[in-house]
Parts: C-alpha cells; structure tokens; sequence
C-alpha cells in the first residue's frame, strides 16, 4: 500500500515535470529563430540599407526601399478595402443572428478562414492579374484584403458580441434611428476590440508571400504605380534567400529582421491592447 | 423597424404640441420634421441593406473562389480524368501530369507534422489549462506561443534552410543515409513548429472547460494531479484536443512557403523520409508562373481546387467538433 502510495505520488510528480518540460521546449524554436536572425540580421542593417535598392550581383551595399516601399502601400491599399467591408460584414453577422444570408455568410467566412493563401493567389490571378493585363500592386492588396476579412469580419463580431444590450436599448429608447445607434454608440464603444482585430489582420498578411508570387510578383526598382509589379519584403526575402549569392542572402536576413520586427510589435500591440479594454478576440 | 415606429410616433407629439402654440412657424417645422424623418428612413434602408450587401459580398466572394478554381481547373478534369491523383509521372516537357508524388508529400509532412507536434500541443494544452491556469509563469508560455503564430511562414522557411537543414544534414551523415538535409522531413519540422499554436491554443480552451465539480470529485476520491488529468480531464476534453489537431491538420496541408524553401522540389516520388520531395502547395508556388501549356496551368489549378476541398472539409469537421463540445458544457 505504502509503496504504491508513493509510486503515485512520484508518477504524479513526474509528468508535471514532463509536461511542463514539453511546454518550454516550444519556447526554444521561438528563441533560436530570433536569435538567429537578429544575429544575422542586425549586421546588414544601418541607413543605406534602408534607403538604397538592392544593388546587382557582383556590387556590395544596396538595401530595400523598395521592398518597404511596396510593403508599405499593399498593406494600406489593403487595409482600406478590407476594413469597411470587414466591418460592415461584422455588424451585419452580430445584428442578424436569425437570418438565412446570415448564417451563410457566417459559413463562408469560416471557409475563407480555412483557404490556403496560394489559393486565393490562383484565384487573384484569374481575377485580376489576367484581366488588367499584368502583375500589379493593387490584385496584390486585393488578394491580401480578401486574406484579412475573416480576421475582421470575426473580431469585429466577436466584440459586438461583448456589449452589453442595454446599451442599444436605452439608444432606441430615446428615438435613435438604427444607423445611428451603429455609428454613434455601437462602433465607439467596441472601438478598441475592432481595431485590435485590424492590427491583427495586418499583422497577419504583412508576412503572406504565397498570394503575392501569382499576384504583385516583385520588382527590383521603387514602384509607387499601383499598376505595377511592385516588390515587397516576403517576397524579397524569399527571392533573395534561395540565390546562391552571399550578399543577397545577407540582404534577405536584414529584411528578415525588419519584417519580423514589425510583425511581432504589431502582435505585442494588439496583446497590450487587448488586455487594457479586456476585449477578448 | 421598431426604431422607425419609435421615431414616427416621436414626431408626432412634437407637431401636436407646436401647432397649439404658433401656425405660422408649423408648416415650415412640420416640413422640416418629416423631412428628417424621411432621411433617417432612407438612412436606415441604405444602411441596412448596405450591412445585407456585405453579407452577399462574401457568400458570393467564397462561392466566386470555388467556380474560378473548377472552371480553370476543368481542361485537366476533361484532358486527365482521375489519372490525375492515380499516376506518378510529371513531365511538363510532355505533357504528363500525375500528382500522385505531391499528394503523396502533403500527406507524409503534414502527417508526420501533426506526429511531432501533437505531444508538444497537448502538454502546452495541459500546462496552461490546468497546471498554470493563471501568472507570470503561464502568460511567457501563452505569449510565446502567440508569437510562434505571428512568425510569417517565410521566415520559418529561410530559418529552416540555414540552420535545421545542416543540421539534419549532419544527422542524416550519422545515420548513414544520402545527406540531402532538404526534404520531406525537414519540412516537416519545420511544419511542426508552426502548428503547435493551433492545437495548444484550442486544447487549452478545451482543458479550461472542464467543470470543476468533476474534479473536485476526483480530487475527493483521493486521486493525484496526474491521475485526475489522465482519468477526468483529458477524456472529457478529448474531442476537443482532437479538433484542435485537425485545425491544426487543416493549416499544415496548406502552408505553402516554408515547406517550399525546405522540401528540395523534386518532382519524383520520395523514396524515404529524407528524400526531397513537393507538396501540392509548394509545387503551385514553383511551377505556376512558368506554367505555359493550357493544361499544364489547369492541372496545378485543379491541385489548388483539391487543396481547397481538403482543407474545407478538415476545418469543416474540426469546427463541428468544437461546436459540440462547447454545447455540451
């Protein structure tokens, strides 16, 4: 009896230890990733490598404006698609529970959740990309805005979700046409949980390069013509890190460090953010 | 509609009380009334059927996702039939195509993927659900975790080739097979790592839901932490760990760039697990900007089509189960 009292007792002790070992050696990829990177990147980045193109092979220097350039627009060409139709789409699912275009919008946007990014780059193409002729920035941001509805449409939902129902009551309660009772008490009151969502779409498809191969397709000059390929940091990193030359390599670890650095602070900006409201995404 | 009869009924007290007082300025005011009135009924329809439309827009956004690719994909569908999934040979020189080695990849990776990760996944699952529900502690793991997520797939990629590919390289000189470094196995290394997060964050949740009473009534009968984990928590929880590891299942059959930059692109089917291979996504990203024949283009489309269905009935039968689950408790 006593000796199995204690053999329980050490198998006990002996998974908590397990488990909690398990749980912190996921912590190490994390933390070797970072740590290589920012140990190979941190020597390629000073000024010029922000403000130069990269240079052909065979000449040293050269950077990525280009690359930060074209990240830059995409993403805000995306995001002012996205947005207002995320949004909307958001309102819509949270305020009509019962109907029948509801429920399947609430279906698709779980779908879209689940698309493979290079299938929405296929699909971009076909859309886009063939029709207008050309690879350009604006089916790259398209392609991209389509990847952050769900994330929105979601958040958003989820928010409205949290706000009390007596809020819009006591506005209907005073004659506030529903439109109003959306933009004026609705809105500003899941203000925070909504933009959180935004931050994290954007968070999200800064680093997709899949829907940009078939799509924006990359360019070795600064591009601000929507109609353009245009280039942009994963694609730079992923064009540049398969080349066999060093400078290049070392050009795509820098851009690595950036690209990363931007993802991770827009994360840790929405956590942070997140906590303060106690919205919960 | 109720706000419109509230607005309505609104105005009209307002026109009674001012037509007692002064006619002259009630036309004037009665005009003025209804007219916002009417705006705010035009605004409200406008409004209201702007919200419908987005709706539609993304049915038929999903619905326009699905057409595209079977449409596209329909020359190979006529050209190939199902030789397409059965047969081994891509030669797009002469216009063969069989998909059978990328089919085959994808399942190997990603279900060797899930085999890594599931231990990984379920203890972090455990570690935050119930050892370390709250603290210091379980907040570095869980914002860990999170950032694992956030990692754009590109840079697992380019990290994967630089430092686990030599080191399986090395591994596999030790064990005595061709040291290639890329290939199946590394991706799905790599692939492990990015899907831990999914399954850790669903499981914990799962784990969370458990009631207390039942653990209490463990606790009671005199069971130790491990035994009321083993006994209570985790088959209660089971069927929601398990559509975690589907979702889970469901990301690492589409990730596309990290496997791409690891899994060392060759068309033929993998003789062993450090052989390099394709996956279907990583095949589409290679091959669709060079693809000129007709059929050559249908045929990585109608790989997109299948990864578009697989993933869909995956998520499908994971957001099922997870449903279920939170009904039940």
């Amino acid at each position: 009896m006593n000796t199995k009292l204690k053999y329980r007792i050490a198998k006990n002790r002996g998974m908590r230890w397990f488990t909690i070992l398990l749980a912190f050696a996921c912590v190490l990829p994390l933390a070797l990733i970072l740590i290589y990177i920012i140990k190979s990147g941190i020597s390629a980045i000073n000024w010029n490598f922000i403000v130069n193109i990269p240079k052909p092979v065979g000449e040293t220097g050269g950077g990525i404006a280009n690359a930060l350039i074209g990240t830059l627009i995409i993403i805000i060409v995306a995001t002012i698609i996205s947005v207002p139709i995320g949004i909307m789409c958001g309102i819509y699912l949270s305020e009509n529970k019962k109907s029948k275009i509801a429920y399947w919008a609430s279906m698709c946007v779980d779908i879209l959740q689940g698309v493979p990014s290079i299938v929405i780059g296929i699909v971009a193409y076909f859309w886009l990309v063939r029709p207008m002729g050309g690879f350009s920035a604006l089916s790259g941001s398209i392609a991209l805005a389509v990847m952050m509805f769900p994330i929105i449409i979601r958040s958003t939902e989820e928010t409205l979700k949290l706000l009390p129902d007596s809020l819009k009551e006591a506005a209907y309660a005073l004659g506030m046409p529903f439109h109003r009772v959306i933009l004026k008490i609705i809105i500003p009151c899941g203000f925070s949980g909504i933009i959180s969502g935004v931050m994290l779409s954007v968070a999200r498809v800064a680093g997709e390069t899949a829907p940009l191969l078939f799509t924006a397709f990359g360019n070795p000059y600064i591009e601000t013509n929507l109609g353009k390929p245009m280039q942009s940091l994963p694609l730079l990193i992923f064009n540049y890190a398969t080349s066999s030359y060093k400078d290049w390599q070392n050009l795509a670890w820098g851009a690595s460090l950036v690209l990363l650095v931007l993802v991770l602070t827009l994360n840790m900006l929405t956590k942070i953010m997140t906590r303060k409201w106690k919205v919960q995404l | 509609m109720d706000s419109v009869i509230n607005d309505s009924t609104n105005t009209h007290t307002i026109t009674e009380k001012s037509s007692v007082f002064s006619s002259g300025v009630l036309s004037k005011r009665k005009a003025k009334q209804a007219k916002r009135m009417y705006r705010h009924i035009r605004g409200e329809k406008i409004f209201k059927r702007a919200l419908t439309l987005t709706g539609i827009i993304i049915i038929t956004l999903v619905f326009g996702i699905l057409l595209t690719l079977f449409l596209q994909s329909l020359p190979s569908i006529k050209a190939l039939g199902l030789r397409f999934f059965w047969t081994k040979t891509w030669n797009p020189v002469q216009n063969v195509f069989g998909a059978l080695p990328f089919l085959i990849g994808t399942l190997i990776t990603s279900f060797l993927a899930l085999i890594i990760s599931v231990p990984f996944s379920i203890a972090i699952a455990i570690f935050l659900g119930e050892y370390f529900p709250k603290g210091g502690f379980s907040n570095f793991i869980k914002n860990t975790i999170d950032l694992i997520a956030a990692v754009p797939s590109v840079i697992f990629g380019f990290w994967g080739f630089f430092v686990l590919v030599p080191m399986i390289r090395l591994l596999e000189t030790k064990i005595g097979v061709m040291p290639n470094g890329v290939g199946l196995f590394a991706a799905s290394l790599v692939l492990a790592i990015m899907i831990i997060p999914y399954a850790a964050s669903i499981g914990t949740t799962m784990i969370k839901m458990v009631p207390s009473s039942l653990k209490e009534g463990a606790y009671a009968l005199g069971a130790t932490r491990w035994e009321v984990l083993r006994n209570v928590i985790l088959p209660y929880s089971k069927s929601g760990l398990f559509a975690g590891i589907l979702l889970s299942l469901g990301r690492a059959i589409g990730e596309t760039m990290a496997v791409t930059m690891v899994i060392g692109n060759a068309n033929f089917l993998p003789k062993s697990l450090f052989a390099p291979g394709n996956t279907m996504a990583s095949v589409i990203a290679n091959e669709f900007t060079e693809a000129d024949h007709p059929v050559y283009l249908s045929a990585l489309i109608e790989m997109g089509l299948f990864l578009f269905l697989v993933t869909f009935v995956i998520n499908f039968i994971g957001k099922k189960v997870i449903k279920r689950a939170t009904k039940n408790s």
